[in-house]
This record gives C-alpha cells, structure tokens and sequence, in this order.
C-alpha cells in the first residue's frame, strides 16, 4: 500500500517497458503490477524537482521515458513527466461502437456521391449521375441505421426530433440529415422512374426536372453532411479529436470527396475524366491533412499513430495513395479505374476507425489529458509573471 | 436581452439558472444556486456519501472488486457511482529516507499477478500488525480492570498526529469525495441532442431520464469524465444533486449523511466564502498545499457548482488540472468546418468544369 499513482508511461508500443499487449495505450482496467518500474510515488516536490537520484535508488522510474519515432530512429523524444490517480483516465471515452466510424464513412459517401451525382447531371454523365444518387440513398439508409443502432435506446430515436440546439453538433447533424434524407431519397427515385412500366406519360415527362432539383438540393446539404460530423467529434474533451479542429474538417471533407471520386471512377471511361481528378486531388489533401492532423496537435496527435490507430492510419494512407496512382494509370481501363475508386473508398473509410480509434486511446490514457493541460497552465503562469514592457 | 450577449458558451455567467431560461435572479421566484463545498482537509475516507447517494437514489452497485488501491474499491465516478472516495497514499520523502513500502501490491487486481500479490499480503497482515503482542482472549478480562502501565516501549500514532501540521511526517493519506461538477457551463448539457440533460432552477444540471435515448455524447464531452451510460440501461446517469430533494427544501444525501461536514451544501456564493476563509485558515496552520478546485468563475468552464479544497494537484486525484468546457471553441470549429465544406464544393466543381464535357 504505497501510493501512487502511475507516472506517464503507461505501456505503449515502443516504451521501453513494453505492455502486456502490443496494441495502444493500456486500458485502465488492465494493471500492471508493481515492480516492473513504470510506477512511481505521486510526490508533488519528487516529480516537480530533481529527486530523480532517490527514484532510481527505490527502482522506480522517474517516468522520463524515450519513445522512437517511426522513420527516424534517431528521434528521441522525451516523454512528459506527469501524475495521475492510480494511471485511471481522466475523462471518459465515447461508449460508441463501430456503428459510428461506420457511419462517419458512409455519411461522406452519402454526401461526397450526392456532390458527384449533382455534376455529373448538369454535365451531362448520366450514368455517373445514377450511380451517385443510388450510392447516396444507398449510403443514406446504412448510416440512419448505425446512428439509430448505436444508441443505449434505439427504440427513443424519435428523441432527436425533440430539440434543435445549437450547441449540440449532435442535433444539428440530425437535422441536416433529416433535411438530407428526402432530397437524395427523391433524387435516387427519379432514377427508378424509366424502369417502372405503366407509369402515366407525364410522370416520365417531369421525373428528369424533379430528379435534377431533388439531386441539387441533396448536393447543396451535402457539405453540411460531410463536414458536421469533424465538429461531432471536436466538440467533447477526448484530447486527440479536440486538439484536431483545424485537421478533422478536412480530414473528413477530403474523404467525403475522395469516396464520391471512387464512385465517380466506376463509370464508363468516358464519363470518368473529373472523377480521375477528384479522386487525385483528394486523396493529395486527405494525406497532407492526416499528416497535419498527427504532427499539428502535439501530444494529442501521436495518438494517431499508436496503439489500433496506428495500423489504420497506414493502410488509410496506403490504399488513398494507391487510389490516386491508379486513378491516373487507368486512364485507358475502366477495370484499372473501379480499382483505384474501390482503393479511394476503402481508404476513406479506414480513415474514419483510424480517427475513431485515435479519440478513444487518447481519452483512455490520462497522458494525453493531464499533460497538455498542465503545460497549459505553466504556460499561462509563466505569461502572468512576465513584467509588462 | 439577448442570451448571446452573456457568455453562454464560456467565461463567468453570474446568473446561470436564468441564462437557461428559468425566472431572472431578482425576480421573487428565483432560487440561489445551489452546490457542494468538499473540502477534503477533512474527509476521513469514510464513505458515507458513496453509500448515502446508492441508498437515496436506488443506484444499482458498481460490482464488488478489490482494485488494489489504497481503500478505493470503487475506481472513479460513473453511471452506477455518482460520489467517489480517492483514497490517495503519499510518501514525502526526507532526504534519502524510505519507508520500505516498495513491493507492496497497488494497481488494480484486475489481473493474476496483482491479485496472487494481494492474497499473499492478506493472510500475513493480522500476525505482521500484531508482532506477537495481541492479548489472548483469558487475559483481558483482568487486563481491562487495570489502567495501562507505561513498559517504555515505543509508542505508533497516525502519520502526522502531533497535533500540529507542520510535524508532518513522509507519509500522508489524502482522501477526497468526488462528484459530479454541476458546471457552469456544462459539456454534458451542451452537446445533449435529446434535451434529456437540463438545467434546474437550482443552476444544477440533472439528466430527464425518461428523455434520455441512450445516445453517449455526453460521456465523451465532459471534461471531468462523470457521466457514464449505463451497460444494462442504456441510458446515461450522473449524480442530480439530489434534484428531489432540493425540491423539499432537503439537504443532498450525500451532503447529510457526511459525519465530518467535508460534505457542505448550500448556496454557491456562502460555500465560496466559506470557502476561501478556510484555505486562508489552513494557510495559516502552515498547510501550504491547501488550494481550491473549481471554485473560479474564471476557469475553463465557468466555475464548478461543486468545487473542492484539495491538498495536492488536481491530477493526483483523478480531476483534470485545467478542465475546458467543449463548446468554448465551437464557433471556430464551425467556420473551420464551413470553410471545408466550401472546399468540397469548390474541388467537386472545379474537376467537373474544367474537365468540359
């Protein structure tokens, strides 16, 4: 019955005291005994002053660990010292399933073929205006599904419709689905109207109009759609998505497009040449603002490359980069471009678990709360203390 | 007046019932704000509160298990714990002075190794505490008739029992009752899509459950990780302050039942008065670890409704050192996301137009 508190290493990949597991920050439940020397005495003065003599003298580590960077061996960077109940989280991470990152997908998909479909009605690509606002419908109906199935009470869904409340990123996001929903739904109806017999001559006559209106408004909610869901995640206090508010709007947002461009790639080699460029251009951002999001947050960001985030994170970058190279090589093969749009889809959608991930390791260990919060305040002390010129 | 003008999203917000739409503060049906002063100087780990509010509010149990640390077998507040006992083991070393408490078990039981350690020191703890001295069972009777005769033998007193606090020893016990912050600006209530969370007349923030549909925003959006969602319930739960209570013009649960008055409700601004002239009192007892928690209107969240007086930093116990409310920055978060999906739209637009027909 010492005390204590665990200090700042608690086993992650690449710590020199390894885990039990080799996956990301240990969850709390899982405690490491005493005595394998990552736990150390909650002793305000010892952690604060340089006591680290004694530490070593009881075996205990001063928590002042080196962690290597991948691609740089060379790159130590000292791990911040901090103090923590019993190594336990400070905040609490999302009680969500995989429903969620799932729908975080396939609301871009939704959004990003809503878009796609939208242009190519108005440039004349029929067929990738199809498969845009059947993807969109299709997309649609399978995130209403893990939104609803995700909840502890799937049966009060209904409750959303209660409130609209600004501060919420929750209820806003069901509004603009609820606005979204009959718009792609009309719009992928339309579709379906050539190939239902017996319909009078006028219905035929009016579905094209009603289809374009119906498909450009779904395309004018579909940035909301797309982008909502980065504040959705922002807007709570699990450090690596609220640290990322400047990354995770383009990170989705890029994604949302490069799923549009995928859908866009499995049209026929005529119609395929904007969805080629989208699909380079996204996938261009979706990379630059995954590696913004993981070198641009600090502490927060190396949660990205940890634990189950990390394998994600690479494969994410992977298949969008293979997606892109083969979206410019299948030029002349429409096999070659349904590859590259299937790489830009599942690469999109990997970055959603990836993120997913990232969050909830990043709230299970209270590194990544204590220590910028606490640094944090020693920044505000030091600029309180600064003599006024 | 315009409720935007006020600092409804962040910074100090005077009148917090009347912000959330309940009666303005001078009107005559306004009710004070109400909250928690624990001042853990004084709380003896005992308890009560934990067990007060499970009584009070039917909360289920939180499961029997021995985590392995210190007297703290229920972990940290939750859907099932709405008061939580930190029960915190310090060494303040002198110079190079050691206890000899290395090796004994702390961490969680959880696991094999952890428990083997504990079961082990279990069986020899009562012959280790009693060191062969303990009276047997015939003996007392005669033993309790005489006054006790000084053999010269050392004597052990508690860690610190000197009477004074500045005789202080290495080792000293911090225990401390936590709860749920009934924030000024509250995360929780903030991103609630349902409106399931509320705020009270009492400036408290409590959760309908009847509106709760089990969604988990919450959870994730409350800096002091206090509200859990229920496993078996799906729904989410945090302590109320005791909402039906303060109706009746009743004490918390938890607030009475406290036998040491660490526990102490009232009105927000008496607490914080009593408050700082309490810090200031044990300031002068040489107790210079002695600071407030959550009391300034001015921190990350506006203040807590239940704040604390703590003898260590923040983190020590389990409470974040510089908690923010999420939505202090949502208005940039939703320009940033605007210029995105502007973004969006522009990339789609461009690989279209410029790819002609």
């Amino acid at each position: 019955m010492t005390l204590l508190g665990s200090d700042g290493s608690s086993p992650g990949p690449g710590d020199a005291s390894g885990g039990p597991e080799s996956g990301g920050p240990r969850p709390p439940q899982e405690g490491v005994p005493l005595g394998q020397g990552n736990v150390t005495e909650v002793t305000r003065d010892g952690l604060r002053n340089v006591v680290s003599d004694r530490l070593a003298q009881t075996g205990a580590h001063g928590g002042r660990k080196r962690r290597s960077r991948r691609g740089d061996p060379n790159a130590m960077v000292p791990e911040a010292e901090f103090t923590s109940y019993y190594g336990r989280p400070v905040v609490k991470a999302a009680p969500w399933t995989n429903d969620i990152p799932a729908y975080l997908f396939m609301g871009g998909l939704a959004a990003g073929s809503s878009l796609v479909a939208a242009a190519a009605d108005l440039t004349g690509r029929p067929v990738t205006r199809q498969a845009g606002r059947y993807t969109a419908l299709a997309a649609l109906l399978g995130s209403s599904y893990a939104l609803i199935h995700d909840l502890g009470r799937p049966e009060r869904f209904y409750n959303m419709l209660r409130v609209a409340r600004l501060t919420s990123p929750m209820s806003m996001g069901t509004w603009i689905l609820s606005a979204y929903a009959p718009a792609a739904g009309a719009a992928a109806v339309a579709e379906l109207a050539p190939h239902v017999p017996g319909l009078p001559v006028w219905v035929r006559s009016v579905t094209p109009v009603a289809g374009r209106i119906a498909g450009i408004s779904a395309a004018a909610l579909a940035p909301a759609l797309a982008s909502y869901t980065s504040v959705l995640l922002s807007d709570t206090a699990t450090p690596s998505w609220r640290e990322g508010w400047r990354q995770l709007p383009v990170v989705f947002v890029s994604g949302a497009a490069a799923s549009g461009a995928g859908i866009g790639l499995l049209a026929p080699l005529e119609e395929s040449g904007p969805a080629r460029r989208l699909a380079v251009g996204s996938a261009a951002v979706g990379i630059a603002a995954a590696y913004w999001l993981e070198h641009g947050t600090g502490l927060a960001g190396t949660a990205y490359s940890e634990g189950k985030a990390a394998p994600l994170t690479r494969a994410s970058r992977g298949l969008l980069a293979t997606g892109a190279a083969l979206a410019l090589a299948g030029r002349r093969s429409r096999a070659v471009s349904a590859l590259a749009g299937l790489c830009l889809l599942s690469g999109s959608a990997i970055k959603r678990f990836s993120t997913f991930e990232a969050g909830l390791q990043s709230a299970r260990d209270p590194k990544f709360t204590v220590v910028p919060q606490r640094e944090r305040l020693r920044k505000g002390q030091q600029a309180s203390e600064r003599p006024i010129p | 007046m315009s409720r935007f003008q006020t600092n409804s999203l962040s910074g100090p917000l005077h009148d917090v019932a009347a912000n959330a739409g309940h009666a303005d503060p001078d009107s005559p049906e306004a009710k004070p704000r109400l909250g928690f002063f624990t001042d853990t100087s004084i709380c003896i780990g005992c308890k009560a509160c934990e067990v007060a509010c499970k009584e009070w509010n039917s909360v289920p149990d939180d499961g029997l298990q021995m985590l392995g640390m210190s007297y703290d077998n229920t972990g940290s507040l939750g859907a099932n714990t709405w008061r939580h006992v930190a029960f915190i083991e310090q060494q303040r070393p002198l110079g190079f002075q050691e206890p000899g408490l290395e090796g004994t078990p702390t961490g969680e039981s959880g696991i094999r190794e952890s428990a083997d350690i504990v079961q082990g020191a279990v069986q020899r703890l009562p012959d280790a505490t009693r060191m062969g001295t303990h009276a047997l069972d015939y003996q007392l009777g005669a033993a309790a008739a005489r006054p006790p005769v000084d053999l010269g033998l050392p004597l052990t007193k508690p860690p610190g029992d000197n009477g004074s606090a500045e005789g202080r020893t290495e080792f000293r016990w911090l225990m401390a009752s936590d709860v749920c912050k009934h924030c000024t600006h509250a995360g929780c209530l903030d991103v609630c899509p349902t409106g399931a969370l509320f705020r009270t007349e009492f400036g408290t923030v409590v959760v309908q459950e009847d509106i709760c549909n089990g969604c988990g925003y919450c959870v994730p959006a409350c800096p002091y990780g206090v509200i859990d969602r229920r496993e078996e319930d799906g729904r989410a739960w945090k302590c109320t302050l005791c909402y039906d209570r303060l109706k009746d013009d009743q004490t918390p649960a938890c607030a009475q039942a406290c036998p040491t008055e660490s526990i102490q409700f009232g009105p927000l601004d008496e607490l914080r008065e009593r408050a700082a002239k309490r810090v200031e009192q044990l300031h002068s007892l040489g107790v210079s670890d002695a600071r407030l928690y959550g009391e300034s209107p001015d921190d990350g969240v506006g203040g807590d409704g239940a704040f604390f007086l703590l003898l260590d930093e923040p983190e020590v116990y389990g409470l974040p050192p510089d908690p923010v409310v999420p939505t202090s920055n949502l208005l940039q978060m939703w320009r940033q996301a605007g210029l995105a999906g502007a973004g969006l739209v522009a990339a789609v637009a461009l690989a279209f137009v410029g790819a002609g027909q």
